[in-house]
């Protein structure tokens, strides 16, 4: 067998796994963190956008804005290119978790503010009836009752978050994206890297896709 | 501190610098526009083929959204350009429409399924075959669901043909990111206008974008109401 797929290609990237597995394990490690302060930020700004200050709401919603509409790679580079001008050094997988977080908590924070929203108001009124603080009431009975609303699409916005780190290989983040980019360049081997860096991608993010289709059918079945 | 500011901006806003950047987004606005274009028509047979499963191609059809959703974009876009001998800038398009139908199939199927059975069944009773049902009936109540997501899906193509910047092609980030290594870039403060300035680009582009998504998602609500 010649051509991209042949044997000695195979050969030579079973020789080197271990390098993709060490990728393999850095993507994991930046999207668990990058998705940990994801929520962080998420449930953050999202009690903001439904809570009665105007100022912090209208910064908030710039925060969302800018990091919508702009893409991940500039956002990236700016960590990596101006931030070090500005004296401010950051390892490549604290860039990573910090752009995914920052990005994806930008989306985040929509997901959660609509979540509240969907939980029905008398709620609200009749945990503070009962005595209980603002902040007690959403802590103890709203959130708890939006999260079946919101974890659905943030289960996605995970999906999201995995595929994405892989913007990393712009800056040579060290993780699968980047381990297969530069293995392929320095072998000229490119059909096995990429195929099974794909089969590795989908190891995780086609589980984590099944259980968000999961949830939502869930959530629709009880509404 | 000032005299630096406006070094940057005289540095950064030359006739050369602007004219590559601008370069650069032609390429970012071609990539985008024809993958979205190419995507539209691909996501549409894929996402019916999902919906009404034909045998054979109904399964290939979901085989394929769910495989191409789950893997990144750059993972193809890497693998179009270093595997085939398509140009830059055409092996991003191509990379971007293998991914991008994937995704607005989903969009397109999710539209679908939600108007109701009853409507077929409707149709079907005043005679309606199921390609006049699909037309007449089906498909108008399911653009209303699906245009909004589909404007969104557009303004992450745009961001995305920024990861094309991962193989080197002259798209807006790769050549602001050249820009930025040019010898004449220096201090902070030239870079800060460099990077600023692309942000305020797609920026601007997206945003209105996002705002045509918003207002076409409030049309939907009232035309539910109706």
């Amino acid at each position: 067998m010649n051509g991209p797929f042949s044997w000695r290609n195979w050969l030579t990237w079973f020789q080197d796994w271990q390098y993709f597995l060490q990728g393999f394990g850095r993507t994991l490690w930046i999207s668990f963190l990058g998705l940990f302060f994801t929520l962080l930020i998420g449930v953050a700004v999202g009690l903001v956008l439904c809570g009665k200050s105007r100022a912090l709401k209208r910064l908030c919603k710039a925060y969302m804005s800018f990091f919508q509409n702009t893409p991940l790679v500039i956002q990236v580079f700016i960590y990596y290119n101006m931030l070090p001008k500005l004296g401010i050094m950051m390892g490549t997988v604290t860039i990573g978790v910090v752009s995914l977080a920052l990005y994806t908590g930008a989306y985040a924070a929509d997901i959660v503010a609509s979540a509240i929203r969907a939980v029905p108001l008398g709620q609200m009124e009749a945990a503070q009836s009962q005595g209980f603080s603002y902040m007690q009431s959403m802590m103890r009975v709203v959130l708890p009752q939006a999260v079946k609303v919101g974890l659905p699409p943030m289960t996605n916005q995970a999906v999201n978050l995995i595929k994405n780190s892989s913007v990393m290989a712009v800056v040579a983040g060290g993780e699968l994206m980047y381990c297969t980019d530069s293995w392929s360049g320095n072998n000229l081997i490119y059909g096995p890297a990429f195929v099974m860096t794909g089969i590795l991608y989908l190891i995780i993010c086609l589980p984590t896709s099944m259980l968000a289709r999961h949830l939502e059918k869930r959530s629709l079945k009880d509404a | 501190m000032l005299d630096l500011w406006a070094q940057a901006i005289q540095k950064v806003f030359t006739i050369k610098i602007l004219s590559f950047l601008g370069q650069g987004l032609l390429g970012t606005l071609y990539i985008a526009s024809v993958s979205i274009l190419l995507s539209l028509v691909f996501g549409t047979v894929l996402g019916l083929l999902r919906y009404r499963r034909p045998p054979v191609f109904g399964a290939l059809a979901a085989g394929y959204i769910e495989v191409v959703r789950n893997i990144p974009l750059t993972l193809f876009i890497i693998a179009m350009r270093f595997m085939t001998k398509l140009p830059p800038l055409e092996s991003g398009i191509a990379a971007m429409t293998v991914f991008t139908s994937a995704v607005v199939a989903e969009i397109v199927r999710g539209g679908l399924n939600s108007v109701q059975k009853g409507q077929w069944e409707a149709a079907y009773s005043q005679g309606f075959s199921t390609l006049q049902a699909m037309w007449h009936v089906v498909i108008p109540q399911a653009i209303r669901r699906i245009r909004s997501p589909l404007i969104s899906q557009f303004v992450t193509a745009i961001k995305d043909t920024s990861f094309c910047a991962a193989v080197g092609t002259y798209e807006l980030s790769f050549t602001s990111k050249i820009v930025a290594s040019h010898r004449t870039i220096v201090t902070a403060q030239d870079i800060i206008v460099i990077y600023l300035l692309v942000a305020l680009v797609y920026y601007i582009i997206n945003a209105l974008f996002a705002g045509l998504a918003r207002r076409s998602r409030g049309s939907d609500a009232k035309g539910a109401v109706r």
